[in-house]
C-alpha cells in the first residue's frame, strides 16, 4: 500500500504541481485560489500540499478549488465544501474545534507554566544566600584551580 | 570474503562493546583501576571494527557486489561514483551502519581526549556510551543486517532512488547522524555524572565542547538537507515541517537550549539539574528521529524503513535509554543543588529565557508532529497537521527569541539593569527601524512581513557586533583589541547573526518572491519581474544512469544576457522515476529558479519561474551559525578543558 502511494505521487502522470491551464484568469482570485491550495493536503501523498503535489487527485482538487471560487463562494465556503467531501484529514491546519484546541493551546499553556517556574526558580536563586559549605575536596580544589588556571 | 570479515567484524564489535559496558562500569564503582583501564583499548577497538565493518560495505557498494542484498536494492552498475559511495548510507541498513560508525567515534574520541576526566567519570561516560552502541548492534545484526548475502545474485542492482542520486544528499545524512550521535555524547557524560551523583563547573565545561560540536553538525546538516529540498524537489521551498525534518530540527532546539545551559552550569554551577534534564531529552529526541524514520509510524517523504519489528526494536532502545535515565534524574536531581546566586536581571535569567523559549518552541514542533497520532487514538478524528500549523504557532518563539536575544547577550552576569543594557543598543535598535521603513516604504505592496524580518535580522546582527564592540573596553586602540577578543566571544556574536541572517532571509523570501507559471512557446520572450525569459530549445540527452529533457532558457535584464539556464526533466528508466532538475542562476540579492515541465499541445512548453530574493542567505546563516560554533570550540579553555594539555605532574609552572 504505501509502494503503491509512493508511485501514485511520483508516477501519476507527467504532471508537476500547479499547470497553466488551470491557472485563473483573474489574478485576485487565482491568488486566493494559491492560498486555499496550501492549506489543503494531497490525501494520496505524504505531507504535501495540493499547491506542491504531482499527483492527479491534487489536480482534481485545485481545479475544484478554483471551480467553487469562481461560482462564488468565500474563502471560508470553499474550504467547508472540500472538507464535507474529504473529510478533516484535507485540512493541513487543523481546525479549533473540538480536541483541537489541545494542539493549538498547548504551546502556550506551556509557555505560561514554564514562564512560572522559572520565575520561582529565578526568584529562588535572588534569595537564597550564598552556600557556604563547599564540597570539594581539598585535592579536588586544588586540581579544578588547575585546569582554570591554565 | 571483504564481506565476511566485515560482518564478523561488526559481529566482533557487539561482542567488545558488551565487555566496555560492563567492565569499566564495575571497576568505577569498586574503584578497581584495572577494570576502568578496559575502556579505553576497549573504545578504540571498537571504532576501529566499525570502521574495518563501514568499510566492507562501502568497498561491496563501490565494486557492485550484487551478490549482496543491499547492493542489488540500492545500486546500479551504471550509477556514478560518487553516488555508489553515497548509496551506502543512501538505505536503512547502511545508515544504521553509519550511525553505529559514528556512535563508536565518538567514543573513541572521549578516550583519545578524556585524559584530563576524573577516572570514575571516565569510566562511566565511556560505558554508557558503549551501551548506546550495545543497542544498536543488536539491532543492527538482529534486525537489519547489511551483510546478507543473495544465494542467486542478479546481473544488476535495482538502482538508488533518483531523488538520493545528489551531492547535497551525499552529505547530508553523514553530519545529520554526526549531529544526532554527538548528543549521545552529552547522554553519557549526564547519565554518568548522574550516577557519580555530582555535577560542578568541571562538568559544565567537559560536556559544552561535545554539545557545540553536535550542534554545528546538525546546523549543517540541516542546512545541507534544507538547501537539497531547494534545488531538487523542483518548486524552491526550503521547509516543509515534514515530520522528519522536525525529528532533526526538535534535537536542534535542545541542542541550542543545552549549549546555553551549559554556560550556565560552567560559569555559575546553576541550572545543574535543567541542563542534565536537556542533555537526556535532547539525545531521546535524536532517538525518537530515529524511531520515526524507520517506523512508518508518521507518513513522510523521508521514511525509508515502513517496518513495524524494526520500530518496536528502536521505540524499546527509546524507552530503556530515555526512561531509564529519567529514572535515574528522578532519584539523583536533588543532589545537584545550585550554588551561584544572581538577581532577577542578570545573564542567567536571559538564558533561562533562551532555554524557555527554545525548549517550549520544541515542545510545539513535537506536539504537533504527534497530534495526528493523539486525535486518532483518543478522539478517533483523523487529521492533518501541516506547515500552516507549525508556522503560526511555532514562529512567535523564534521571534520572541529574536527580540530578547541582543539585550539577553548583553546582560552582565549575576546582576544587571535592563534599561542600561537596552540603552547601549540604542543605535542598534534605531539602525534596524530604520532599514526597515526605508524597506517598507520602498517595496510594492503592503505586506508587512519583509520590513518586520528584516528589522529582526538588522537587530540581531548588530546587536550580536554592537556586543563584541563593547568588550573591547574604552580609549584608544580598540580595534586592537577587537581581533584579540577570545575566540568565543567572536563566535557567539558570528552564531547570533547568523540566526539573524538566516530568520531575514525566511521573511524577505517568503514575503518578496514572485512567481509565474506559463506555457513557453520557442523563441517567445517573456516577463517575469524585472527579467525577461527566452525558451531557445528543448533536446533529449542520455546521462550515464538517465535520459533527461533539456530546455535552453535565456535569461536577460534591460536587454543584457545574465546567463543561460538549462532545466531538465530527468527519468530514471531502472528506478522509474521521474525528477526535475531545476535550474538556478545564484546570485547574491536574488536566485532565478527556473523549472521545465512538459510540451503541450500546441507545442509550447510549460515553464514555472520564480523569482526567489534572499535565497542564499537562509544557508548563508547557516553556515555562520556553524562557523560560530567552531570558532567557539576552537577557544583555548575548550582545548585545555578536552585534555588537550598533560596535567602538571609536579607544582604550577610559573605564569
Amino acid at each position: 500500500m504505501k509502494r503503491l502511494i509512493l508511485i501514485m505521487c511520483f508516477l501519476a502522470g507527467p504532471l508537476w504541481a500547479v499547470q497553466p491551464d488551470e491557472v485563473l484568469d483573474d489574478p485576485v482570485l487565482e491568488s486566493r485560489a494559491r492560498d486555499l491550495s496550501q492549506e489543503l493536503r494531497c490525501l494520496v501523498c505524504r505531507n504535501e500540499s495540493i499547491d506542491e503535489s504531482n499527483a492527479e487527485l491534487a489536480r482534481d482538487l485545485r481545479l475544484l478549488v478554483r471551480e467553487r471560487l469562481v461560482a462564488g463562494d468565500s474563502n471560508d465556503e470553499a474550504i467547508d465544501f472540500i472538507v464535507d467531501r474529504y473529510g478533516e484529514y484535507v485540512l493541513l491546519k487543523p481546525t479549533t474545534t473540538g480536541a483541537n484546541w489541545l494542539l493549538w493551546g498547548a504551546g502556550p499553556a506551556m509557555l505560561l507554566l514554564a514562564a512560572g517556574i522559572g520565575l520561582i526558580y529565578l526568584r529562588g536563586r535572588a534569595k537564597t544566600p550564598r552556600a557556604q559549605d563547599d564540597e570539594l575536596s581539598s585535592k579536588e580544589q586544588e586540581r579544578l584551580r588547575q585546569i582554570l588556571d591554565e | 570474503m571483504i564481506t565476511e570479515l566485515g560482518h564478523f567484524a561488526l559481529i566482533l564489535a557487539f561482542m567488545v562493546a558488551i565487555v566496555q559496558m560492563v567492565v569499566p562500569m564495575i571497576g568505577a564503582q569498586k574503584r578497581w583501576n584495572s577494570w576502568m583501564a578496559v575502556a579505553e583499548p576497549a573504545a578504540n577497538a571498537q571504532f576501529f571494527l566499525t570502521a574495518f565493518a563501514f568499510g566492507a560495505l562501502v568497498w561491496a557498494f563501490v565494486t557492485s557486489d550484487f551478490s549482496l542484498r543491499l547492493v542489488v536494492l540500492n545500486s546500479h552498475s551504471a550509477k556514478p561514483m560518487l553516488y555508489k559511495i553515497s548509496g551506502t548510507w543512501g538505505n536503512h541498513e547502511g545508515s544504521i551502519l553509519l550511525w553505529l560508525l559514528i556512535v563508536t567515534l565518538f567514543g573513541a574520541m572521549a578516550a583519545w581526549f578524556g585524559a584530563g576526566l576524573p577516572a570514575t567519570l571516565r569510566a562511566r561516560v565511556l560505558s554508557v556510551q558503549s551501551a548506546i552502541a550495545v543497542a544498536f548492534f543488536a539491532f543492527i545484526l538482529f534486525t537489519s543486517n547489511p551483510f546478507l548475502r543473495l544465494a542467486v545474485p542478479p546481473f544488476d542492482g535495482q538502482d538508488l532512488n533518483p531523488l538520493l542520486q545528489d551531492p547535497g544528499l551525499a552529505l547530508h545524512p553523514p553530519f545529520l547522524y554526526l549531529g544526532y550521535v554527538g548528543l549521545s555524547m552529552t547522554f553519557s557524560f549526564a547519565v554518568a555524572a548522574l550516577i557519580e551523583g555530582r555535577v560542578d563547573a568541571a562538568w559544565g565545561r567537559w560536556v559544552r565542547p561535545w554539545t557545540l560540536a553536535a550542534w554545528i553538525f546538525l546546523t549543517i546538516g540541516i542546512g545541507l538537507g534544507s538547501w537539497w529540498a531547494y534545488y531538487e524537489l523542483g518548486w524552491g521551498g526550503f521547509w516543509f515541517w515534514d515530520p522528519v525534518e522536525n525529528a532533526s530540527f526538535m534535537p536542534w532546539l535542545l541542542a541550542a537550549a543545552l549549549l546555553h545551559s551549559a554556560i550556565v552550569v560552567e560559569k555559575r554551577e546553576s541550572l545543574k539539574s535543567w541542563t542534565i534534564l536537556l542533555a537526556i531529552l535532547a539525545f531521546g529526541f535524536s532517538l525518537i528521529g530515529t524511531f520515526i524514520v524507520r517506523s512508518g509510524l508518521l507518513t513522510s517523504v523521508h521514511a525509508f524503513a515502513n517496518d513495524p519489528e524494526r520500530g518496536v526494536f528502536i521505540l524499546m532502545i527509546l524507552a530503556v535509554f530515555t526512561g531509564g535515565a529519567l529514572i535515574l534524574f528522578a532519584m539523583r536531581a536533588q543532589a545537584m543543588e545550585a550554588k551561584g546566586v544572581f538577581g532577577m536581571v542578570s545573564r542567567e535569567s536571559a538564558l533561562v529565557v533562551n532555554n524557555i523559549l527554545l525548549a517550549v518552541g520544541c515542545f510545539v514542533v513535537f506536539f504537533g508532529t504527534m497530534w495526528p497520532i493523539l486525535a486518532e487514538m483518543f478522539f478517533d478524528r483523523k487529521l492533518s497537521v501541516g506547515p500552516p500549523f507549525f508556522n503560526s504557532a511555532f514562529t512567535p518563539f523564534m521571534v520572541a527569541l529574536g527580540l530578547v536575544m541582543p539585550i539577553g547577550a548583553m546582560l552582565p552576569w549575576k546582576r544587571g539593569k535592563i534599561g542600561r543594557t537596552a540603552w547601549s543598543l540604542r543605535y542598534a535598535f534605531a539602525l534596524s527601524v530604520a532599514i526597515a521603513m526605508l524597506v517598507w516604504a520602498m517595496q510594492t505592496g503592503r505586506s508587512a512581513l519583509g520590513p518586520v524580518g528584516l528589522f529582526l535580522g538588522s537587530w540581531m546582527t548588530i546587536g550580536a557586533f554592537l556586543d563584541l564592540w563593547s568588550r573591547t573596553g574604552r580609549g584608544s586602540n580598540r580595534w586592537g583589541r577587537l581581533v584579540r577578543l577570545p575566540r568565543a566571544d567572536w563566535g557567539k556574536a558570528v552564531a547570533h547573526s547568523g540566526l539573524g541572517i538566516s530568520m531575514f532571509a525566511i521573511a524577505g523570501l517568503t514575503a518578496w518572491q514572485a512567481e509565474d507559471i506559463r506555457v513557453a512557446q520557442m523563441g517567445e520572450p517573456f516577463d517575469v519581474g524585472a527579467f525577461t525569459l527566452t525558451l531557445e530549445k528543448v533536446e533529449q540527452v542520455k546521462g550515464p544512469n538517465y535520459f533527461s529533457t533539456m530546455g535552453t532558457i535565456l535569461l536577460e535584464k534591460d536587454g543584457q544576457t545574465v546567463t543561460e539556464l538549462f532545466p531538465e526533466k530527468r527519468d530514471y528508466p531502472v528506478a522509474r522515476m521521474p525528477t526535475t532538475e531545476a535550474a538556478i542562476d545564484y546570485r547574491i540579492m536574488r536566485d532565478v529558479y527556473v523549472v521545465i515541465g512538459d510540451q503541450q499541445n500546441d507545442g509550447g512548453w510549460t515553464v514555472r519561474t520564480y523569482i526567489k530574493p534572499f535565497a542564499n542567505w537562509i544557508w548563508a546563516g547557516c553556515l555562520l551559525m556553524a562557523f560560530g560554533g567552531a570558532l567557539s570550540l576552537s577557544d583555548r579553555r575548550f582545548r585545555v578543558a578536552a585534555g588537550a594539555r598533560k596535567v602538571p605532574t609536579d607544582g604550577v609552572p610559573a605564569e
